[in-house]
């Protein structure tokens, strides 16, 4: 009995439209094993990314009925009856149907200047647990892409994509900020060069995020905070100067990078 | 005549996972040209799914714990039949390689002292695994993504390699694949070529494994002429989830019962306690309370029969079911919730609470979870040299799960995380060693190009023939009942019939649709490799008639000396591809030096 009607966007970068599948629901399926079973029966060539189908790998994100979700991590039954819509991400430029060119996280991604921690002791390094757990939050993104998918910033603004690292890349570099190693100072770049100023606080970003990492409160607002003492407190400065431990600019950071 | 695009590296690496990428760091920082494969985004390999731990022998929590007694328990999980040399540098280098990830950024849970701390898992002595939270794979392959994307190593990402090349002297020369977002075919000319692909689970019905799990690099390399050995050697993982259906097989990480948990029947019974095998008794508590004790502190008792080799926990597991005790699903219970804090849990375990509560409704603060074997590892692989990860190709290497001999045949829970960062990096020294000096690769032979691309692409050809996802959907019915947790010689018979029913199949499918993106075609390109390990798989447990590890023969219940000193060698002697014939022949395992054995007297 084909009880679920399946809306999904097919088509390419030249266009596409909203096709209606019917299939019958099984019990405590996701839509992911509906895609699945789409493929197996009725849409050999449905395109669509996934790998480990537990909510780990962040590979499956689509706009179920208009909202970021894993598809491997939400429940046909907490959906709403009717037609179900399933949508491509939109930030993203079309590769097929449900598949998206995500390079643009990729090339962010090389923009980081890298970790650079000083000479390992030996035996290796000791940091407290209360210290590592703050870097510890950011890592556990799974590189989803949704939070920079629900992003007005590059959502509804193609141009700002070449300027704005995103909310991905704000807990990179928040992580990299408050690493109790890290010596590479990188606040003059997320602010001049990653558009951190960008971020108006919407929260958009935390909403979608599968790992709920707190990704404006914990990160991006701390980052603004730092980035903006590092430009214009002259105290914090001076302080930068005198004390022991000193970072190294941005500019000599990103030279890091070819 | 197909168009392609070329590359020409120093070394190329297959496989993006855990071991691609410690292999691709080091031969860059040998300051070589490096390209890095991978079928799926970069950080999707199936790495990201371990869990628990990473397992090396620091010594953080317990000083007494050293590499000998870590090879030791290696050994012993593996039913002695590890490639001993590999075991050996395993347990002595797995420390360093853990201290490293920590210099390019990674961040494991720490000691009260401030060092990296370490929790208990199946057959390891002592706490012995480095850990953050439950998703220590994320950590390990995010470290070392972003390390390799920081020395600018190049990537081609969603890129299926369909064959390796070999040049007149028979050494390896390259690689022909494709880009799976545009179906635009790709050649790699290279001097030295590293196979990092992981396993073949997705050729079972019930698996850890994601869709990338289809033995590609087993395959090829088998194709290619190297051997393979001891394929028949599967882990089949204890505690998978079984319920709801659509998820059954996903992981539930040994953790839980590190941290506390314990299986329980129907009966509420802890039936491990019935299960202690021989080998195992002398260090293996007798009673609830004992082992209760050992938990806080390892000498107030002894080890807790559920924390026993990932083998012996799965066959109790499938018995337990079989006589009719298990769970309302099939499985059996899982139980932490009446064991520790729910905030203890929460803490320890976050990824396995949140995957319950999500999928499965269950909270697993305040219910036992129902898990049974899920199959996840295969033991077996391609034939290497321990030091150098080399294979018997001039210029292959392999590193990781496609390499076979570390693990023997059953694998330690934290033991895979080890050898993905030992000897990947091992297998990086070993190809820049062979690559320094050595002239570029010949030019591509443009008719075997040829002859690979057609083949990829008769799929297309057909009007009509058979879709490739019933064959896949057939092929893991088969093997998960004729080649699964316990096997039979008639079952494994009627297997190597099946299977060759199956690649007749396999070369009359047909897919519609273009080249770009098209799942239906990237299967049918999968399938050949699946029904290659599948095959090799069945042959070796037809042949090695005895019960070992990974590998269980209800016709033959106990493990026999005789066949615990031979691995089980598979080639392609004449001819190369699915439908060429495999040939198996048992070969004498490394023999152990006096030294090294003297470790086993000593623990007796």
């Amino acid at each position: 009995m084909a009880d679920l009607t399946m809306r999904i966007w097919r088509g390419d970068q030249d266009g596409g439209e909203l096709v209606d599948y019917e299939i019958d629901s099984q019990e405590g399926e996701v839509v992911l094993d509906v895609i699945h079973r789409l493929q197996a029966t009725q849409a050999p060539d449905l395109a669509c990314r996934w790998n480990c189908k537990a909510g780990k790998c962040g590979s499956c994100s689509a706009e179920i009925n208009g909202m970021p979700r894993l598809m491997c991590m939400t429940r046909m039954d907490q959906l709403p009856e009717g037609p179900i819509t399933i949508t491509p991400m939109r930030t993203f430029p079309i590769i097929r149907d449900l598949v998206t060119d995500v390079s643009f996280n990729f090339e962010m991604a090389k923009r980081v200047p890298a970790f650079n921690p000083p000479a390992m002791p030996e035996g290796g390094y000791r940091m407290q647990q209360i210290d590592v757990e703050r870097g510890q939050e950011f890592r556990k993104c799974i590189e989803c892409f949704m939070c920079q998918n629900v992003c007005h910033v590059i959502r509804d603004h193609e141009e700002n994509k070449v300027n704005y690292a995103g909310p991905r890349f704000f807990i990179r570099y928040a992580e990299l900020e408050m690493h109790p190693l890290d010596t590479n100072d990188r606040r003059e770049l997320v602010r001049e060069k990653m558009g951190l100023g960008l971020c108006n606080i919407t929260k958009c970003c935390t909403e979608v995020c599968p790992e709920h990492i707190k990704i404006t409160d914990n990160a991006i607002i701390p980052l603004k905070e730092r980035a903006v003492d590092a430009h214009y407190d002259p105290v914090a400065w001076l302080g930068r100067k005198i004390t022991r431990r000193t970072k190294r600019s941005a500019a000599e950071a990103a030279a890091d990078r070819p | 005549m197909a168009d392609y695009e070329h590359h020409s590296y120093d070394v190329i690496i297959i496989g993006a996972g855990g071991a691609g990428l410690r292999a691709a760091i080091e031969a860059k920082q040998r300051g070589l040209r490096v390209a890095l494969i991978c079928k799926s985004l970069l950080g999707k390999a199936h790495t990201v799914m371990a869990e628990g731990g990473v397992a090396a022998a620091m010594g953080n929590v317990y000083p007494e714990d050293n590499w000998q007694v870590h090879f030791r328990d290696t050994m012993r999980g593996g039913k002695m039949l590890n490639n001993w040399r590999m075991a050996q540098l395993h347990a002595q280098e797995a420390p360093d390689r853990v201290l490293e990830l920590e210099q390019w950024g990674a961040l494991f849970d720490r000691t009260k002292d401030g060092k990296i701390t370490q929790r208990d898992f199946g057959g390891h002595r002592y706490a012995r695994l480095a850990h953050v939270g439950d998703r220590t794979g994320l950590e390990l392959i995010r470290t070392l993504q972003q390390k390799a994307v920081s020395m600018d190593i190049d990537v081609f990402m969603e890129c299926k390699i369909l064959r390796l090349l070999r040049d007149d002297n028979g050494a390896v020369s390259g690689a022909v694949g494709y880009w799976r977002p545009t179906g635009e075919f790709i050649t790699f000319s290279a001097k030295a070529v590293i196979l990092a692909t992981g396993g073949v689970g997705k050729s079972w019905k019930y698996t850890s494994n994601s869709w990338e799990g289809t033995g590609d690099g087993h395959a090829i390399a088998l194709w290619a002429g190297a051997e393979l050995i001891d394929m028949e050697c599967i882990q089949f993982h204890p505690t998978g989830m079984v319920w709801p259906l659509s998820v059954r097989g996903i992981l539930v990480t040994e953790g839980v019962r590190g941290d506390g948990g314990v299986l329980r029947n129907s009966e509420g019974k802890r039936f491990m306690f019935d299960y202690v095998a021989d080998m195992f008794r002398a260090e293996t508590a007798e009673s609830e309370e004992e082992a209760d004790k050992w938990y806080d502190d390892h000498t107030a008792g002894r080890r807790p029969p559920e924390l026993l080799p990932r083998d012996e926990v799965a066959r109790s597991i499938n018995t337990e079911v079989k006589a009719g005790r298990g769970s309302p699903h099939g499985g059996v219970f899982l139980d932490i919730a009446s064991r520790r804090s729910a905030e203890f849990i929460r803490r320890r375990l976050p990824s396995m609470y949140h995957q319950f509560m999500e999928l499965a409704g269950v909270d697993i603060t305040a219910t036992p979870m129902e898990v049974g074997p899920t199959c996840h590892y295969i033991m077996g692989g391609v034939r290497v040299d321990a030091d150098t990860a080399a294979t018997g190709i001039p210029g292959l290497f392999a590193a990781g799960e496609v390499a076979g001999g570390m693990h023997g045949s059953n694998r330690l829970g934290g033991n895979s995380l080890s050898d993905l960062i030992v000897f990947g990096r091992r297998a990086g020294m070993g190809a820049a060693d062979y690559v320094e000096g050595r002239a570029d690769a010949q030019t591509l032979d443009v008719q075997q190009v040829q002859s690979i691309i057609d083949e990829s692409l008769e799929p297309f050809s057909r009007e009509t023939g058979e879709n490739p996802y019933d064959i896949q959907r057939d092929l893991q019915e088969l093997m998960q009942s004729n080649v699964g947790i316990i096997r039979t010689g008639a079952e494994l018979d009627e297997a190597l019939t099946q299977l060759e029913a199956l690649k007749v199949r396999v070369d009359n499918i047909s897919v519609k649709g273009g080249r770009v993106y098209n799942p239906a075609w990237n299967l049918a390109t999968d399938l050949p490799a699946m029904l290659t390990v599948s095959t090799c798989a069945a042959l070796g447990a037809q042949a090695r008639k005895e019960s070992r590890g990974g590998h269980t023969r209800e016709d033959f219940p106990k493990p026999d000396p005789e066949f615990g000193k031979v691995n089980m060698v598979l080639s392609q002697p004449n001819g190369s591809g699915m439908n060429a014939e495999v040939k198996l022949d048992p070969q004498p395992i490394l023999i152990m030096p006096d030294d090294l054995k003297a470790l086993f007297e000593e623990a007796k």
